[in-house]
């Protein structure tokens, strides 16, 4: 009988930015499909409501199902069967569920029975479905492999496949080899073209791979023998009705159990070329890792959230020393702090989500008609927001995502430790949040572009510029202070033009431009909704001494240190 | 040949999480602090109607709830999950009315509408629990019934098979179409809303619900007709006027109480192996295990 959307009023406040005026405006072609499907929205409000009662149904299953099944999917696992994945029972409930519901390929074309829906409202049910489980949102929210179809693929592979995806089909991304994780230019799955059938074969091994028995794959495979390097890959689509891949291992994980994490074995899989041969890892592994980075963060969300609502209802009913613990300060404090990561990490995701959805949009559009100069500037803009706000939100959510099931462990104290409560499981699924789609050492390599091309910088320019209320002017004044320090700081960092220097420090520059960047954020949310001022508060407080704490670091560090830190 | 099955279903209010406020002073459900919700058990009866529907190609679900104006919103949310249209019983001359002025009713709409197979409900609903809708509209068609249906098995050459939960167990039996069915809560929960049906069919209105809104998107009513829920009034089923509402309702509450639960009859129960052997041979007496 719980509705994870409706009980959690801070989801609806998102999905209300002002931008989403034109996103939804962009992604529906101004209202111009009403004519052809009767689904379509008749204007922004009509659009705007459908996300709104579409979610509802989200928050629904998420409540009702997904969520009372978690414990069970966890226990149970997926099966190995044949060669074949069989999921756990609560995970095929949870699939029927939300393929009856008619949520896949949300964010795909009618055209292809997608339901048309931008980034937003997608990430928002990805955000609702990680709170309810963990686990299970990676084999729902692999369907996003399909907008990589949807960006590069011929037409008679979108109509093909894309439609299959919307039907319920389920996706997943081949890239990880025993030898090429992190080093995906290592990869050596074999892709050979049989001119006498017209057709790619694969053979070779993949690891790791979430979901590695879904219906339709994308594998990135060596398509150019005799090359070693990423410019010799090519990327694949393997249809599981063809055959040709069996599953040889299903890995036993610390957490995220309920969904598969397959070793595969290709023999002569046959395989569709997608897009250019070359452009495997250059172009399309990247466009992949984008969206699943941002499923990711949004994953990172959903467990934050569940990790403080369960310690916020724990702390108020478990009483010691004749007092709910909730009264102590070192319980209160931890909460609050839990709250304020996770509103900072959510408020940061959908401003990513809102990046993405406009420039991806506006590339589409693209595709049907020649842009205006303006609108292909501000493509270019959003694009660029988008590739330093993704690795930036990935990182930091996940990061937090750990924290707040670490503190939410310790607020149940002994309770938590057990398996009697719900935080034990979620304690051990946040930890691969961290890791995957590129560990957050790998996000901080991505993102300090945004440091040292004045991205970031210009970016918090651009929020203090923003007309707020006038109670709001301290908070912006700290955050301004906080701008010049980390402007500084990074100045003086760049002029040593020391690579090994930047990289070294990259990870403080990075959260530093974080911690303003997420202070700003919030408070645009405070100056739209009091609710947030709390966390607004908090976090920025905190950010502020956080960063000063950097800050002294590498104002203080001389290059010679670095030897002190290195092994060989 | 396709089915033709009508779901009657019933706008209740939320009994399941009640509050303090729950209830007026008078002892009567204070409708208006509690969510009005689509009758539990009639989901399961529309869960059961879906899937016939995707048995027999061709067949119709048709949703008939009698209510008022806002009772439009379950016709909406059994579009939502797959039912092709809905009719809404309305009237003030409706109101008041108990099973048996109900049921009368609901039976005369069923025939203004049109001929079905199956008549499917739920067993009976969160707010009365007297389970006597069901088969009261099916004495006053003259039709047979199935009660505590958890599965419809089948329903062709004119026969339906369900099967039936009981106390100790499950029968199946068979009767002749058109059949009343009542489900149980054991039967297979409803399928969720739909996302596509959900924006397909949120515009669907009765006259009155347009009427009373400024809603913008005039053409599309004479453009997707189904997106007109028909209003039937007392009129239409051209009813007895003495058997509707409260005239043709026999039921008078004479009291209610309100009851609080207390454990009375408590007692320590013993650990030892001689004490939980007792124990036990008391539980299998009384039946309340074995």
């Amino acid at each position: 009988m719980a509705n994870f959307y409706l009980d959690n009023p801070d989801l609806r406040f998102h999905l209300s930015h002002p931008l989403m005026q034109k996103i939804v405006a962009l992604k529906e072609r101004n209202f111009s499909e009403k004519d052809n499907f009767d689904y379509a929205p008749m204007d922004f409000e009509d659009a705007m409501d459908s996300y709104n009662q579409v979610l509802e149904i989200v928050g629904e299953i998420c409540g009702d199902i997904i969520s009372p099944n978690a414990e069970s999917v966890d226990h149970d696992g997926p099966a190995l069967i044949d060669g074949r994945v069989e999921y756990a029972a609560g995970t095929k409930v949870n699939i029927d569920a939300l393929v009856k519901a008619g949520l896949m390929g949300i964010t795909l074309p009618r055209k292809y029975n997608g339901l048309n829906f931008p980034i937003v409202p997608y990430i928002m049910a990805a955000d609702l479905v990680s709170r309810a489980d963990c686990g299970f949102v990676n084999i729902w929210g692999l369907q996003d492999c399909a907008e990589t179809i949807h960006e590069f693929a011929n037409e008679e592979q979108k109509a093909h496949y894309l439609t299959r995806v919307s039907g319920g089909e389920t996706m997943a991304m081949d890239l990880t080899e025993p030898d090429a994780g992190s080093d995906l230019q290592a990869v050596m799955l074999k892709a050979t073209y049989s001119e006498a059938d017209g057709i790619w074969y694969l053979n070779g091994v993949k690891r790791f791979i979430t979901n590695g028995d879904g219906d339709i794959s994308l594998v990135l495979a060596r398509s150019e023998s005799g090359t070693l390097d990423g410019r010799g890959l090519s990327m694949f689509i393997y249809d599981k009705q063809k055959g040709g891949v069996t599953v040889r291992r299903i890995e036993n994980k610390m957490g995220i159990k309920g969904s598969p994490t397959c070793e595969l074995v290709f023999k002569n899989a046959p395989a569709e070329l997608v897009g250019d041969r070359k452009m495997g890892l250059i172009k399309y592994v990247m466009a992949l890792m984008n969206g699943a980075r941002l499923g990711i963060a949004a994953q990172s969300v959903g467990v934050s959230e569940s990790a403080y609502r369960e310690s916020l209802s724990y702390a108020k009913e478990r009483k010691q020393f004749g007092k709910a613990i909730i009264e102590f300060p070192g319980v209160y404090e931890m909460l609050t702090k839990m709250k304020a990561k996770l509103d900072a990490s959510r408020t940061l995701l959908y401003e990513t989500s809102r990046f993405v959805d406009m420039y991806k949009t506006y590339m589409h559009i693209a595709e049907e008609r020649t842009l205006t100069k303006d609108e292909r500037e501000e493509m270019k803009k959003y694009q660029k927001l988008a590739d330093i706000y993704t690795p930036l939100a990935k990182g930091l959510s996940s990061e937090y995502c750990n924290q707040n099931a670490y503190d939410a462990v310790q607020i149940h104290g002994g309770s938590g430790f057990m398996k009697d409560y719900p935080v034990e499981r979620i304690y051990r699924d946040a930890r691969i949040t961290s890791i995957y789609e590129g560990t957050t050492q790998l996000q901080v390599v991505a993102a300090i572009r945004g440091v040292t091309t004045g991205g970031y910088l210009a970016q918090m320019r651009e929020y203090e510029m923003m007309e707020i209320k006038p109670e709001l002017l301290p908070i912006r004044r700290k955050l301004i202070v906080m701008t010049e320090e980390y402007d500084h700081i990074v100045q003086r960092i760049i002029k040593t033009k020391d690579n090994e220097l930047i990289d070294f420090h990259a990870r403080r520059l990075v959260e530093m431009a974080g911690n303003i960047i997420m202070g700003y954020l919030l408070m645009l949310d405070t100056n739209r909704d009091e609710r947030f001022r709390r966390s607004t508060e908090v976090f920025v407080s905190q950010g502020k001494s956080e960063n000063h704490q950097r800050f002294e670091f590498i104002e203080n560090f001389s290059i010679d240190e670095l030897s002190n830190y290195k092994w060989v | 040949m396709g089915l033709k099955i009508v779901v009657l279903a019933k706008q209740v209010p939320d009994t399941r999480n009640v509050g303090k406020d729950a209830m007026k002073a008078d002892g009567t459900v204070n409708r208006a602090a509690l969510p009005a919700i689509f009758n539990p058990e009639d989901l399961n009866a529309l869960e059961q109607a879906l899937r016939l529907k995707e048995k027999y190609e061709g067949s119709t679900v048709t949703i008939l709830t009698m209510g008022p104006g806002r009772a439009a919103e379950i016709i909406r949310e059994g579009m939502y999950r797959g039912a092709d249209n809905g009719f809404l019983l309305t009237d003030r001359a409706f109101a008041g009315s108990d099973t048996l002025a109900t049921s009368y009713a609901l039976s005369k709409a069923i025939e203004y509408i049109g001929k079905f197979d199956v008549i499917v409900c739920g067993r009976q609903a969160i707010d009365g629990d007297t389970a006597q809708v069901g088969p009261q509209v099916a004495e006053k068609l003259n039709l047979p019934q199935i009660t505590y249906a958890e599965n419809i098995v089948s329903a062709e050459n004119g026969k339906i098979v369900v099967v039936r939960r009981l106390e100790r167990g499950v029968e199946t039996v068979s009767g002749p179409m058109p059949m009343v069915v009542t489900v149980n809560s054991t039967a297979p929960e409803c399928r969720p809303r739909n996302a596509r049906r959900l924006m397909q069919f949120k515009h669907a209105r009765t006259i009155t619900e347009r009427q009373e809104s400024n809603d913008d998107y005039v053409a599309m009513y004479s453009e997707r007709p189904y997106l007109n829920i028909q209003e039937i009034t007392a009129l239409d089923i051209k009813g007895d006027a003495a058997q509707l509402g409260l005239s043709g309702s026999p039921t008078k509450v004479k009291t209610i109480e309100n009851i609080v639960f207390q454990a009375k009859e408590s007692k320590i129960l013993g650990t030892s192996d001689d004490e939980i052997d007792e124990l036990m041979k008391e539980l299998i007496t009384n039946h309340t295990i074995g």
